[in-house]
């Protein structure tokens, strides 16, 4: 985040009106813009391709935004490279290509800042003692340290007495939970973990041994793709139920975020739907010729975010397909564009002379 | 061993018995595959079929017959094809190379559950169950199995000539089993084209050649997403009458705009393509776009990596020649196909030979990119597939 920018950080995540939130927004990404055009000659260079001209009144749609899968092949660095203290991983799936983001101290600090507030508005300011559902290695294991141990670490400093329900086979520690369940017997939790990591290793074991954890209040927030849940067939709808089921009284939350935009999250509101801060927005495209889709009509997910300030990850066309299903209008009473995400798009099928191994 | 292979036409090959090239039986055989394939209604709904059965029909293949020269040749024994796993039509023109070089052909082909290959192998079957055809039918084994099964090594080891199509990775996975000492072997590795158009030629052209032009050129390129080798990648230009140009590109978009199934991660990854390969390209210009469906992109001058400056899914990029010499630099082996617009062929074979550059083996009209035949890669397969015999 630009320093200028950092007083932001203390407003209500949730409270801003349309009108408002776009200048605001669109106020801070410009600067944004020339700010990586100005230090980073990668992305200097995409403007200059991509024709962009700053003027004084722009829209949030008329902001150049990059291709996500240029992080997969670019450093692309905004400050220099001995200010970064932290170069985060994607997980990436086997044989493609992990994406790279640099993190300055200011960046990071501002990522761990947008996040407090945004879990604030569902958690409340008190810190609640926390069960990850995952195992500690993820975050000591620098093979792992990967946007999934980076999201643990960030996640676990919204709570306390911090607990971690698997071992390092992914196996659950049966009896030191147990033993910290009952220690907060009665107590708000809050459960933290990875949509498929939680299916895999927690849902499935505690339904084969019957047994469910008893908890009497509890918010649960899982991140990750929906791909191999799919494959099992396991709607959303069956997904929370199941959780429900072996955890006890619990609100599931799904959340989502790129790996490049850390901290400015869209969370799942009590209604299901994804909310944006005012540190963020969604803009939908159509993919036949990029211009934005009016509300409710489905098309690709370019995210905005106004804290990448040592890497260009500000505004990012993605490969997930979605739809806005309104703003300022949630029942949940929460102000912002709300989405629905509908998936990634699907690979294209390899036509050409050369054969694709590892297909 | 044993179990993992299955014969989708033809079996075994036991007892070799090479026939001179274009013989009659292969002749009349190709001839009756071609009409059978022209008249069998699942094939009808596939144009690539429809291509590779016109190009087997009596005709075109005396056309070929009358070009060879007075030699006295016989096949060389047993062809091994290994086809590509991208074109799915690819291994029926392999295999008709093959037997019309006098050879009996193992082919191999994808395991990826394409239609055209079972349509094109039912009716394969069907012909070479006619009691004339016996002796073709002994010369035929159109094989699938996986990848990694041993029939690979197998059959190189007692193949007379083995062809690996696929792409650079493809053969160097091949080259790991040997051949017998006398077997020679034809490889497709990863290739790169370009076009060649007159600018005062596309602006003068009557609206009906312009039509063909620009349908020509969205074969070569679109139809395959810009991925065959033969496709164009770089779009060169003779002369600077710009309206000519625009011509040219507006033509193409609007048939693009209408055919072309532009899915969204065509859309993403084109233009993830363009912004990467503006970083990697100081040499390449601004984006001229309608829309996502053709991406226009004019180059400050030509990359001495330019084979490495690649579009799919409708990028392109254009560049004003204003001498041939600028391509002495840049035209290495990789250089398959040119294709041409408003321009003398034989000058351009010309500049090749003179200039004694490394690659482009084809020089063919736009729209004829993709064209297979039985010269391809710089290579004439019945001569490479059959050996002389030199009496005096």
């Amino acid at each position: 985040m630009l320093e200028g920018h950092t007083t932001y950080l203390g407003y209500e995540p949730y409270a801003m009106g349309r009108e408002e939130k776009r200048a605001f927004l669109a106020g801070c990404l410009r600067e944004l813009i020339a700010h990586h055009r100005e230090n980073c000659p990668e992305y200097a260079r995409l403007l200059e391709v991509l024709g962009y001209e700053d003027r004084a009144v722009m829209g949030l749609e008329e902001l150049p935004f990059i291709p996500v899968q240029l992080f997969k092949e670019f450093e692309l660095l905004s400050v220099p490279r001995e200010n970064v203290v932290k170069t985060m991983k994607s997980s990436g799936t086997t044989g493609q290509k992990r994406s790279q983001v640099f993190l300055d101290r200011p960046t990071a600090l501002a990522q761990s800042k947008c996040l407090a507030g945004i879990m604030a508005s569902y958690v409340g300011k008190k810190r609640l003692p926390m069960l990850i559902l995952d195992t500690e290695l993820a975050k000591k294991d620098p093979r792992m340290f990967s946007a999934r141990g980076a999201g643990i670490i960030g996640f676990s400093m919204f709570g306390r007495d911090v607990f971690f329900a698997l071992d390092e086979k992914m196996g659950i520690r049966w009896d030191e939970m147990q033993e910290w369940l009952e220690k907060h017997k009665g107590e708000r939790i809050i459960l933290f973990g990875y949509t498929y990591m939680i299916w895999q290793y927690v849902v499935k074991a505690l339904r084969k041994k019957g047994r469910c954890l008893g908890i009497e209040e509890g918010l649960l927030f899982h991140i990750g793709g929906w791909k191999k849940l799919q494959a099992e067939s396991v709607s959303a709808e069956e997904y929370n139920a199941s959780l429900r089921e072996v955890c006890g009284d619990i609100n599931v939350h799904n959340y989502y975020g790129m790996a490049e935009q850390l901290g400015s999250v869209f969370v799942e509101c009590e209604e299901g739907h994804m909310h944006c801060s005012i540190f963020s927005d969604v803009i939908i495209r159509s993919p036949y010729d990029f211009k934005s889709r009016n509300l409710g009509e489905e098309g690709l997910v370019e995210l905005l975010s106004v804290l990448p300030s040592s890497y260009p990850g500000h505004i990012l066309l993605t490969e997930d397909w979605g739809r806005i299903l309104g703003e300022d209008d949630c029942p949940c009473g929460r102000k912002g564009k709300y989405f629905q995400l509908l998936g990634r798009i699907k690979e294209a099928e390899v036509r050409g002379c050369s054969d694709t191994y590892g297909q | 061993m044993g179990s993992d292979l299955t014969y989708l036409a033809g079996g075994e090959i036991r007892d070799v018995r090479p026939l001179a090239p274009y013989s009659d039986v292969v002749c009349r055989f190709l001839d009756d595959f071609s009409s059978e394939l022209l008249h069998d209604q699942a094939c009808k709904a596939y144009p690539d079929i429809t291509a590779a059965a016109f190009w087997a029909r009596r005709g075109n293949i005396a056309r070929l017959k009358a070009r060879r020269q007075e030699e006295l040749r016989i096949g060389r024994g047993i062809a091994f094809h290994i086809t590509p796993s991208n074109i799915p039509v690819q291994f029926i023109f392999s295999y008709m190379f093959g037997l019309l070089s006098g050879c009996a052909n193992i082919v191999k082909v994808t395991t990826k559950d394409y239609p055209q290959i079972e349509h094109i192998c039912r009716v394969l079957r069907q012909v070479l169950g006619r009691e004339e055809y016996s002796d073709v039918l002994a010369m035929t084994a159109i094989v699938r199995y996986p990848r990694e099964s041993a029939w690979t090594e197998s059959f190189s080891s007692l193949c007379q000539a083995r062809l690996i199509w696929g792409g650079d990775a493809t053969i160097s996975n091949i080259r790991r089993y040997s051949l017998p000492p006398r077997a020679v072997e034809l490889v497709f590795p990863d290739r790169y084209s370009l076009a060649l158009l007159d600018t005062e030629a596309v602006a003068t052209a009557e609206e009906k050649v312009l039509d063909r032009l620009a349908q020509g050129f969205y074969n070569d390129t679109f139809l395959m997403d810009q991925n065959a080798c033969s496709s164009p990648q770089l779009v060169l230009w003779q002369g600077s009458n710009q309206a000519g140009k625009d011509r040219f590109w507006s033509a193409v978009r609007k048939l693009a705009e209408e055919r072309y199934d532009l899915a969204p991660v065509k859309a993403t990854s084109k233009y993830a393509d363009f912004c990467s390969n503006a970083v990697r390209f100081p040499e390449t210009g601004g984006l001229q776009a309608e829309n996502n469906v053709l991406y226009r992109v004019t180059l400050k001058g030509i990359p001495g990596n330019v084979e490495e400056l690649r579009g799919r899914f409708g990028l392109f990029y254009e560049y004003e020649l204003q001498d041939f010499a600028e391509l002495d630099a840049v035209v290495n082996g990789r250089y398959q196909t040119l294709t041409y617009f408003g321009i003398d062929p034989e000058a351009l074979a010309k500049q090749v030979i003179s200039r004694g550059w490394r690659g482009i083996d084809r020089i063919v009209p736009v729209g004829k990119a993709l064209d297979m035949d039985v010269i391809w890669d710089g290579y004439d397969f019945v001569s490479e597939l059959s050996r002389i015999i030199d009496v005096r």
